[in-house]
């Protein structure tokens, strides 16, 4: 278990448990390539797509509805055929997974966040803070998250000004998602903190004499992150589904900017008269970009998990 | 049975784990023999791979570990690459095991008679009934008292010491002729292991039963083994009758082993001669600071006015076992009933008792970990109340720091060494810059033995003893006055243990500290304190000098201790 302090830290990267795991594990190197091809492709959306979808001049409503190149009708610029409006269903995925993506994230940040705060503050003072936070997370839990999602979502939008509405429509769909993910970090970082606290270096901490909070944030909080890094990565997976879900319902991000779920939605209206490439690809991305992201918290949960090892 | 034929016989056994990195080997060339009736203590410690041998007989060993060469010949039978069907025969019909915490070995769901008679019919083809007799005679030769009323309860009822009772009767359910006991009273009280040791030895001597008792604790073996073999890294190092193994040891290892192990009937200067085992050590050019020279030996401001360093009066703490509306429906336990001691400036000042005495939480009491409900505690003249962040009590915190008794768990992982040792240094802001800072903790880190290129580590690069010099090091660092050192060797070797009872003492002769010494174990107390307090059940039986205690203890209840010590 020595490791020299006079290794590279780049040696101690590759020589970790971790690191051998991951190397070790078909399932989570194909998963993590899958990740970054998605993230990648989505984030660089403005230089890889072939068209802007945003650029109404690039747009024209003669090449609405045309299949996928390889079918007879197609045309070679649409790879993956066009939408209803016009516009190019790659183009559109890329820019949609971008926004998808990126509203997850934030979401799960949010969540993460709030989640984690309140957790560690509960785990450590206990008694009627603890017992207020937790019960508030076990009624939030009584109720589905998407319903609370869409009521958040709701009253977040009629809180809004009408024309601000469609600009903020993203915020409000973040934070809506984000609010319903807490109780999940909360649970689990109050059991860890419940642990952690009771061993013997926090105690040390408290003989030193440092006050409440310095233990909290150089003792407790470092070494409760890892199960809460691992339903962070889960949790990314549902918050994307969260938002395709909110956007099919016409609860979230407006059908003129598209994200997976917007696209999703338009597709299925045509669905039954054939056109159904304008759903099946943003679909296809949506459950291989989820996928992937699961497969990779389902491997870092065993990784960092010392009783599996 | 051919009488003449040994009843195991093992030899040139080598077992290897192979891993990531390199293949490690946990065993190498073991050879043993064990008679019919015959205690055999297999002493080591820990990673000396004594218990995988155990582990190996019965062909459980963890995986990846593999037997890699040599042959167990186990009445005449070759057990090595048994397959599992045949080996799960052996391993209840005629090879019981016990293992070392009676909490997790019985199935807490179970009756006690249901896992007896569940054991037996799997053994012997005999009826309900007769397999009940069987078990009420079982548990009555295990010295359970009732054994009808007994039969029908659940594990969780019984007390540790019963519950080990009860998984010997289940080792000895299928009448084996062979018993692997690893560890057998480890979890145990002093008090309860001397009966579960007796207990083995009769059922051995009885039953002609050959018993393999696997232990870290030499007081273990000098009370119940007929031989002993000397593990020491994977190797037998010396085999021999008990009184030879103690009394003239040849193994250097063994040496250093037995010198190791605190005598109960004298107090040492030092332990001398235990430098044999932390190799890891070897080679770092350590550099010893004179203290009275250096930051750490500064008189500091701290002093108390009449010689007092820590006194507690009348000291009382319960903790509520089941809560409820109206306080006489209250379950309390009295962990510190009425506790009142002093300790003089410069005294060891010693506490000990069995598990749940409450000798740690008057520890924690001391420390601000908890807070009484009754009694006022006095640090260096001054009443405080620690767990408060006012001025007069982070001074008192200052000249009081604690050392704890896990070293796995007492420091925090993600720091480096050094920020855990510069911790209190920061806090109480007691240099003037980070330079001086730095300086200081790689002079803590000389003194206390591990060398100043440990503080850019990180602590699971040391073992349990070079963590506890750590713990010890960041103690320090606060130039406290009073450090209280909770259990501080009770999850060491014995070899590491003795060296750092050395360098506790060392430290109090050139600090002049004062220290309260918690401990359940006599031997060690000994060696360390001045005055004992002896506690039972929360309250103070007798508190005395310790040279008086252990020659004429006066209260019962020490006298009963002494008894029970085991002794070389």
């Amino acid at each position: 278990m020595h490791t020299d302090a006079s290794k590279g830290l780049f040696k101690r990267l590759v020589d970790n448990d971790i690191a051998w795991s991951f190397i070790h594990s078909p399932a989570a190197i194909i998963a993590a390539t899958i990740t970054l091809v998605c993230v990648l492709a989505t984030m660089l959306a403005p230089w890889l797509a072939p068209f802007d979808p945003f650029d109404a001049t690039q747009i024209s409503l003669w090449d609405g509805k045309l299949p996928p190149s390889w079918i007879e009708g197609g045309q070679s610029q649409y790879l993956l055929g066009t939408d209803n409006q016009g516009r190019d269903m790659l183009s559109t995925i890329l820019y949609g997974g971008r926004l998808s993506i990126i509203v997850g994230l934030a979401a799960v940040c949010l969540g993460m966040v709030l989640g984690v705060m309140l957790g560690v503050i509960s785990g450590y003072f206990g008694g009627a803070v603890d017992a207020l936070i937790m019960r508030v997370a076990d009624v939030q839990l009584t109720i589905p998250g998407i319903l609370l999602a869409i009521l958040i979502n709701g009253i977040g939008r009629t809180l809004l000004p009408l024309e601000m509405r469609e600009d903020f429509a993203i915020y409000v769909v973040i934070f809506a998602i984000g609010l319903t993910d807490w109780p999940q970090f909360a649970r689990v970082t109050r059991g860890a903190t419940l642990v952690e606290s009771q061993k013997e270096y926090v105690q040390a901490a408290r003989v030193i004499g440092l006050p409440r909070w310095l233990i909290i944030v150089r003792h407790i909080l470092p070494n409760v992150m890892r199960p809460v890094l691992v339903i962070a990565t889960i949790g990314l997976a549902l918050a994307i589904i969260s938002e395709a879900t909110l956007s099919f319902l016409g609860q979230g991000i407006p059908a003129t900017t598209p994200s997976l779920g917007t696209l999703i939605r338009v597709g299925n209206e045509y669905l039954f008269s054939g056109l159904w490439w304008i759903t099946f690809f943003p679909a296809a991305a949506l459950v291989i970009l989820v996928f992937a992201v699961n497969l990779l918290g389902d491997w870092m949960r065993d990784a960092l998990n010392p009783k599996l090892r | 049975m051919d009488t003449q034929q040994s009843l195991l016989d093992i030899n040139n056994l080598c077992i290897q784990f192979p891993t990531r990195r390199e293949i490690i080997d946990a065993a190498r060339g073991i050879t043993l023999t064990l008679q019919p009736g015959e205690v055999l203590g297999l002493v080591g410690e820990s990673g000396a791979g004594k218990s995988t041998i155990g582990n190996a007989i019965v062909n459980l060993l963890e995986p990846p570990g593999r037997i890699s060469d040599g042959s167990i010949v186990f009445q005449g039978e070759e057990l090595r690459g048994l397959d599992e069907d045949a080996m799960r025969k052996v391993r209840g019909d005629r090879i019981g095991m016990i293992f070392q915490d009676p909490q997790t070995s019985l199935n807490p769901l179970l009756k006690i008679g249901e896992q007896l008679t569940e054991t037996i019919q799997k053994s012997f083809h005999v009826s309900d009934k007769e397999a009940r007799q069987r078990a009420l005679d079982l548990l009555e030769s295990v010295g359970i008292d009732q054994p009808d009323a007994r039969l029908s309860a659940y594990p969780h009822q019984f007390s540790g010491g019963m519950r080990q009772r009860v998984v010997i009767a289940l080792a000895l359910a299928g009448e084996p002729d062979l018993i692997i006991a690893d560890e057998p009273t480890t979890a145990l009280d002093v008090s309860i292991q001397a009966q579960i040791l007796d207990l083995i030895r009769d059922l051995c001597k009885t039953r002609n039963l050959g018993v393999i008792i696997i232990t870290h604790d030499i007081g273990v073996i000098a009370n119940i083994a007929d031989r002993v073999a000397v593990m020491y890294r994977g190797e037998i190092v010396e085999t021999g009758p008990v009184k030879q193994i103690l009394k003239a040891p040849q193994h250097d290892y063994t040496i250093s082993l037995i010198s190791a192990v605190p005598p109960s009937d004298r107090k040492l200067e030092r332990f001398n001669s235990v430098d044999y085992i932390d190799g890891s050590n070897r080679g770092i050019e350590l550099k010893k600071i004179d203290v009275s020279q250096h930051w750490l030996g500064e008189q500091s401001d701290l002093s108390s006015p009449d010689g007092v360093a820590v006194s507690v009066e009348n000291l009382k703490l319960s903790f509520v076992l089941k809560n409820a509306l109206f306080k006489r429906n209250q379950r309390l336990l009295h962990a510190v009933d009425d506790v009142s001691f002093s300790i003089a400036d410069g005294e060891t000042f010693g506490l000990v008792g069995e598990s749940g005495s409450g000798k740690s939480t008057v520890a924690r009491l001391i420390a601000g970990l908890y807070k009484p409900q009754r009694g006022r505690i006095r640090v260096m003249g001054e009443e405080v109340e620690l767990h408060r962040q006012d001025e007069k009590s982070r001074q008192a915190r200052r000249a009081l720091q604690m050392i704890f008794q896990d070293p796995y768990s007492s420091l925090n992982g993600r720091l480096k060494v050094l920020d855990i040792v510069a911790e209190p240094i920061r806090f109480f802001k007691m240099t003037t810059s980070e330079k001086q800072t730095r300086a200081i903790v790689q002079d803590l880190l000389d003194h206390v033995g591990l060398g100043a290129a440990a503080a850019m580590r990180y602590p699971h690069e040391f073992s349990g003893g070079q963590r506890q010099r750590i713990s010890i090091a960041r103690a320090l660092a606060s130039r406290p006055r009073i450090l209280i050192c909770d259990e501080p060797t009770s999850a060491l070797d014995v070899s590491i243990q003795a060296q750092i009872l050395n360098l506790l003492k060392d430290l109090q002769a050139e600090l002049g500290l004062t220290m309260l010494f918690i401990s359940h174990d006599l031997p060690v107390i000994r060696q360390m304190c001045d005055r004992v307090a002896v506690m039972r059940k929360g309250a103070i039986c007798e508190i005395a000098d310790t040279r008086d205690m252990f020659e004429s203890p006066s209260h019962e209840y020490t006298q009963h201790l002494l008894e029970l010590m085991p002794r070389m």
